[in-house]
C-alpha cells in the first residue's frame, strides 16, 4: 500500500508536525518503502486470534486507594519558567492561528 | 584493595570492599572520573557522557562515607559507580532523552530504578548518550552527536543504549541502566562486549522511565560480567506501586544462580539479608566450574538462517558445545512467527510512539518555538524544530497506523500476530525447555555511517524484538569476537524465570573463560 504526499502532509498535520515540501517527498518515499515490509503480515491467518495490546502477566497489582504526595511545590518552581501564588504562568493557549495573539 | 585496578572490579568487588572499609566511595567515584578522562568519555571523543557533575558525585561519595562509619546497613551496591541512559529520570542531572526538544530539562522526581540503585548505595556518576528517545540502533540518532565503540572508534556501540554499553566496556562504570523496546540494551551489549539483560515486563518499574512504546518498554542492566548485571537487576527489581505494570512477583535473589543450583523455593533469612545488604554472610563468591545438567536449551532453527554470518553461527556452536559438556541438553526448536517480527514492532512501536510523544509540544517540557501565529504553529515549529529525522518518522508511520482506514490493516493485524509470536514461545517452554540459546545480532558493530536505508537499520533488531513482544526476560553474554569485534549470545527463558536465565548465563560465562572475549 503505497503512501502518497497528500498522505504524509495529511498525517504530519495530525501529529502536528510542519514538514518541509522538499522534505515530504523525501518521507513519501521512506513511508512507502517500510510499509511494503509491511505487507507480508496481510498474508498470516489472524481470524481466530485475539489482539495482544501488553504482556503484563498476572493482571496488574492495585496499590491501596489513599492519596499519595505530589510533587514538591519547591520541585516545580525550580522547573516552571515563572510562578505566581504556586501556579504556573504560561503562555495564553486559548488563542488560535487566525488571532496572531499566542505569546503571553 | 587498589583503586588503580578498578577498571577490572566487578560491582561485589567495590561493594564488598567498601562495606569492609578497605576502600572509600569517593575513591571509586574519583576512579570512574579518572577512567572517563583517560579514554575520552568527552563530547569531542568517544561521546559517551551527555551530562556528568564529578564535584557533585564526590560529594555524594563523601557524604555516603559519613553515613558507613556510622551505620551498618549501606547497601549490597556501597560505593558502586553507575552510569544511567538519558531517558531515565535522575535527580540532580539532566533527561534529555538525546533530543534536542528536552534540551536542559531536568526532571523534579527520580525514577524508581535509579532511586532504588541509590538506596542500594550505587553513586550516579553521568547520564549517558543515546538515540534520540530510544528509536535507533546505533546511537547514531543523539541529536548531541554519535557515541563510538570503545572498542574500534570507526564503529557504533549499538542502540539505543550505546553510551551506556560504552560506558561499561570502556571500563567506567561497572554497571549501567539501559532502557529495551526492541533490543537496546542486548543489541549494544553484544557490540561493546558487555552483557546486557532486558527483565520480563512488568519485572522493573518504568515510573520515571521516559516513554516510547508502554507495552515494550523496559528498564534493562548492562555489567562487564553476568555477576554485574545480576547485582543491578535484582537491586531495582519488583512491585513499585507507582508502576501499574509491574508486578509483585517475588524477586529471587539472582546472584544465587552463580552457585549453579536451581532457584530456592522460598525465601530464607540468609538470603534475604544478602539482599538487604545487611548481612554478615559474604555475597556468594564469583561462578566457579559450573553444570547444567538436567538443563534443556532449545536452538530456534529461525534463528540460524543460512544467511547467518558463517563467524557468528560458529560461535553460537561453540556456545552450544559448552552447554553440551556441562550437562545440559541442547534440542532443536521452532519459533515460526519470528520472522514476523519486525514488521509487528515496527508498526505497534511508532504506533505507542505517536501517542507518547505527542506530549512534547513546547507547553510543557523544553524547547519552544514560536512564531507568533497561533497556537497550532508553535506545536509544529517546536516539534518540527526539536524532533530529528528518526523520530519524526516513526511519529509519521504511527500516526498514519493508527489512521482512519489503516488501523485495522495494520495496527490491528500486527496486535494479533503478536499474540502469535507470544504463543510460539509459550509453546517452546512448555514443552521442557529451560532457555533458548541464538545470536544476539546478526553481525558484529559497523562503522559509523553505514547503514542509511532506515528498514536495514530496524533489522539489527530481527533477533532481540521477538523477546519483547512476548514479554520474556533474554540478556545477551558475550561468546567471543569475529574480526576482533565482539559478538554477543542470547539466552532467552519463560516470563519471571530470570533466575534460570541467569543460572545460563553464569555457566556460560564460566565455560567459556577468557574465550568469551578472543
Amino acid at each position: 500500500m503505497a503512501v502518497t504526499r497528500d498522505d504524509v502532509l495529511h498525517i504530519a498535520e495530525l501529529a502536528r508536525l510542519g514538514i518541509d515540501p522538499a522534505r515530504a517527498d523525501e518521507l513519501t518515499k521512506e513511508l512507502s518503502a517500510i510499509l511494503s515490509h509491511m505487507e507480508v503480515l496481510s498474508h498470516v491467518d489472524t481470524t481466530a486470534v485475539s489482539t495482544t495490546a501488553g504482556v503484563g502477566a498476572g493482571g496488574t497489582p492495585l496499590r491501596p486507594d489513599i492519596g499519595v504526595p505530589g510533587v514538591s511545590s519547591a520541585a516545580r518552581a525550580s522547573i516552571a519558567p515563572v510562578m505566581r501564588d504556586g501556579f504556573f504562568i504560561v503562555p495564553r493557549l486559548a488563542t488560535h492561528e487566525d488571532s496572531g495573539e499566542s505569546t503571553a | 584493595m587498589s583503586v588503580e585496578n578498578y577498571t577490572h572490579l566487578g560491582a561485589a568487588q567495590i561493594a564488598s570492599s567498601v562495606r569492609a572499609g578497605d576502600a572509600s566511595p569517593a575513591d571509586m567515584v574519583r576512579a570512574s572520573f579518572n577512567r572517563a578522562t583517560e579514554i575520552g568519555a568527552g563530547h569531542d571523543e568517544l561521546n559517551i557522557f551527555l551530562h556528568s557533575d564529578e564535584k557533585g558525585s564526590v560529594e555524594e561519595a563523601e557524604q555516603m562515607q559519613t553515613r558507613i562509619r556510622g551505620a551498618s546497613d549501606i547497601g549490597v551496591l556501597a560505593g558502586v559507580p553507575v552510569a544511567i541512559k538519558d531517558n531515565i529520570a535522575s535527580l540532580g542531572l539532566p533527561t534529555t532523552c538525546g533530543s534536542k526538544i528536552l534540551k536542559g530539562y531536568v526532571s523534579p522526581f527520580e525514577s524508581t530504578a535509579v532511586a532504588r540503585l541509590r538506596a542500594n548505595g550505587a553513586l550516579v556518576v553521568a547520564k549517558t548518550n543515546m538515540d534520540e528517545f530510544a528509536m535507533g540502533s546505533s546511537t547514531e540518532n543523539s541529536a548531541f552527536g554519535p557515541t563510538r565503540n570503545p572498542l574500534d572508534v570507526r564503529c557504533v556501540p549499538g542502540g539505543s543504549s550505546g553510551g551506556s554499553a560504552a560506558a561499561v566496556a570502556a571500563g567506567i562504570t561497572p554497571i549501567a541502566l539501559g532502557s529495551e523496546t526492541g533490543g537496546s540494551v542486548r543489541q549494544p551489549a553484544a557490540f561493546c562486549g558487555v552483557v546486557g539483560v532486558k527483565p520480563t515486563y512488568g519485572r522493573v518499574s518504568r515510573y520515571g522511565l521516559v516513554a516510547f512504546a508502554s507495552s515494550l518498554d523496559q528498564i534493562g542492566v548492562l555489567g562487564r560480567t553476568v555477576d554485574d548485571a545480576a547485582l543491578g537487576l535484582e537491586s531495582i527489581a519488583g512491585f513499585d506501586k507507582m508502576d501499574s505494570t509491574s508486578s509483585d512477583a517475588d524477586v529471587p535473589i539472582y546472584r544465587l544462580a552463580a552457585l549453579g543450583k536451581p532457584a530456592p523455593e522460598a525465601r530464607n533469612p540468609d538470603t534475604e539479608a544478602i539482599r538487604i545488604g545487611r548481612s554478615p554472610v559474604p555475597l556468594p563468591p564469583p561462578p566457579g566450574p559450573s553444570t547444567l545438567e538436567g538443563v534443556v536449551i532449545g536452538k530456534p532453527k529461525e534463528y540460524f538462517p543460512d544467511s547467518l554470518d558463517p563467524e557468528i553461527a560458529r560461535l553460537c556452536e561453540r556456545a552450544f558445545d559448552r552447554f553440551r559438556s556441562m550437562g545440559a541438553t541442547v534440542r532443536d526448536v521452532s519459533l515460526p512467527r519470528s520472522p514476523l517480527a519486525i514488521p509487528v514492532y515496527y508498526i505497534l512501536a511508532p504506533a505507542e510512539a505517536s501517542s507518547n510523544l505527542a506530549r512534547f509540544d513546547g507547553v510543557r517540557y523544553g524547547l519552544r518555538v514560536d512564531p507568533g501565529k497561533g497556537l497550532k504553529a508553535m506545536y509544529e515549529a517546536t516539534r518540527s524544530e526539536g524532533f530529528g529525522p528518526e523520530v519524526t518518522r516513526r511519529i509519521l508511520l504511527g500516526t498514519y497506523v493508527l489512521s482512519a482506514g489503516y488501523y485495522d490493516a495494520y495496527y490491528k493485524k500486527a496486535q494479533a500476530v503478536r499474540t502469535l509470536i507470544a504463543d510460539d514461545f509459550r509453546a517452546v517452554f512448555t514443552s521442557g525447555v529451560h532457555a533458548i540459546f541464538t545470536p544476539t545480532t546478526p553481525t558484529t558493530a559497523f562503522p559509523i555511517g553505514a547503514i542509511s536505508d532506515p528498514y536495514e537499520m530496524y533489522l539489527n533488531d530481527i533477533f532481540t524484538v521477538t523477546a519483547n513482544l512476548a514479554g520474556v526476560p533474554a540478556i545477551s553474554v558475550p561468546i567471543g569476537r569475529v574480526r576482533r569485534l565482539p559478538v554477543g549470545g542470547q539466552i532467552i527463558t519463560a516470563h519471571f524465570d530470570e533466575y534460570e536465565m541467569f543460572r545460563v548465563a553464569y555457566a556460560l560465562e564460566a565455560g567459556l573463560g577468557a574465550e568469551a572475549h578472543q
